[in-house]
């Protein structure tokens, strides 16, 4: 008989499904998952395309991460923003990313952003909308600049300037008002913060700081944390307790220096045979 | 009420100088009723890697055993302990590949990971219960009573505390908090992690 593998077979696991389902009859309702409720941007310039993303991730009401990355890396010259459920626009890109380095292997030539939209939107499609990645992806290629969006059914659009997530209206306000054809880099660059910038003071499922992503076709600029309009002000005084303030019942110390004592038996040893 | 209400518990992770703590209470309950004032909700993984599993207690059990188990694998195939990086990305995908029928855990992660030059840096991670991973670089916290640990976190935590300073620190932010939750409490039990050596220390906690 052959040995059963050690690890668990590719793809989701449903074997708690029928558990939480009865759970749920019993009038449990399933709890929220980290979601960032964003401000993700991109938009077209002379050179190619600038990406940007507010740093907020929240569960509910709470902020769960003040300073979280929303603009993944998928390749060299090809970067994805997500926006939705956090771990799915964190595994999804991450699986793309993953296929399009094995395909730009077997292939020998750099990916395209379409090859990357198209399996990002068949990937989406394939589960219904139950994946809620919202995604703006952007990229240049040996066919010129690409931007997308790619929704969590899996429609995408084509468009040179493009906004996602809670704040989406806030940012494309801006856009709309500002965006022009062939921008120079630094005019760009400073839309796209405008942008983010809006989503992040006027929705409050947005916030904390500006990262932006400068791809031409000859090199990809991440800047995290390009713009930081929320930094908190140092504590004026200090908070900590004297050392004896809380009360403890027991207490265990686990040394993980290990001494050791060496006792030579015999009396010297013979000599190590060299000969 | 929800699924991850129903027994109670949390945990709490921070950073100090060249240390990590993790803490969490030691109430287990069947929703209002209390059942045990001595739940272990933290489980050493390496020498230096401590998790914390706060969430429904069935799932505290299997996970436990689940990480126990990829752990000694990646162990025995890698010939080397895991690093913290590695096993909070161990949690994570473990969490996400029950995307549509998960556990309900929020995992809690600290350790110190051993740096090229032979030092050690503090780790703290934790996931949501679907395995999106938040590494912070102060604090983090998970459980029922999370909203409250944040206030009191936010405004007790700062940078580069020492082993002792941190242990208060941690201790009274979690017991104040949990002292405002009624899913959490009677009792706690605080986890230091130095270099050379593990402090863990239970606390005086109110019993109602």
């Amino acid at each position: 008989m052959s040995q059963q593998s050690a690890f668990s077979s590719p793809g989701f696991d449903f074997s708690n499904s029928v558990r939480n389902n009865f759970l749920q009859e019993k009038g449990m309702p399933l709890p929220k998952a980290t979601s960032t409720g964003t401000t993700i941007v991109g938009c077209l310039f002379k050179d190619g395309i600038i990406l940007g993303a507010d740093t907020r991730a929240t569960e509910g009401e709470i902020i769960a991460d003040k300073n979280c990355e929303k603009i993944h890396y998928i390749t060299e010259s090809i970067r994805c923003c997500g926006a939705g459920t956090a771990a799915d626009t964190e595994f999804t890109t991450a699986t793309i990313s993953s296929n399009m380095e094995l395909h730009s292997l077997s292939t020998g030539r750099k990916p395209r952003v379409v090859t990357v939209m198209t399996m990002l939107k068949q990937y989406l499609f394939q589960y219904q909308g139950h994946i809620g990645a919202a995604l703006v992806l952007g990229g240049v290629d040996s066919t010129g600049p690409h931007l997308f969006t790619i929704h969590p059914h899996g429609s995408t659009d084509k468009l040179p300037y493009v906004t996602m997530g809670s704040g989406s209206l806030a940012a494309m306000a801006v856009f709309e008002s500002s965006w022009k054809p062939n921008m120079e880099r630094s005019d760009a660059l400073a839309l796209v913060s405008a942008a983010v910038s809006a989503g992040i003071f006027n929705d409050l499922g947005s916030g904390s700081n500006v990262d932006a992503c400068i791809i031409t076709a000859t090199q990809t600029e991440m800047l995290r944390n390009f713009v930081k309009p929320n930094e908190r002000v140092e504590k004026e005084r200090h908070y900590t307790f004297r050392r004896g303030t809380t009360a403890w019942k027991s207490e265990n110390i686990r040394d993980l220096i290990v001494n050791e004592d060496i006792t030579l038996v015999g009396a010297t040893g013979d000599a190590m045979d060299t000969s | 009420m929800s699924i991850m209400e129903y027994n109670g518990g949390s945990v709490i992770a921070m950073v100090g100088k060249d240390c990590v703590a993790i803490a969490s209470d030691l109430r287990l309950g069947s929703q209002a009723l209390g059942i045990s004032s001595n739940f272990q909700r933290i489980f050493p993984v390496t020498d230096r890697v401590y998790v914390g599993l706060p969430g429904l207690a069935t799932d505290v059990t299997t996970l436990r055993e689940r990480f126990r188990y990829r752990v000694n694998m990646y162990t025995i195939k890698e010939e080397r302990e895991i690093e913290p990086e590695t096993f909070a990305h161990l949690v994570s995908s473990t969490l996400y590949q029950h995307r549509f029928g998960p556990y309900f855990i929020e995992p809690v992660m600290a350790g110190l990971s051993k740096t090229p030059s032979g030092g050690f840096k503090p780790f703290i991670a934790a996931t949501d219960l679907i395995g999106c991973l938040n590494f912070a670089k102060d604090f983090v916290v998970a459980g029922t009573a999370s909203a409250k640990l944040f206030g009191v976190a936010e405004g007790l935590w700062e940078p580069d505390l020492e082993a002792e300073d941190l242990f208060e620190t941690i201790s009274q932010t979690l017991l104040n908090a949990v002292d405002r939750d009624a899913y959490s409490g009677w009792g706690a039990i605080v986890h230091v992690i130095t270099k050379d050596k593990i402090i863990t220390r239970t606390l005086k906690g109110r019993m109602d």
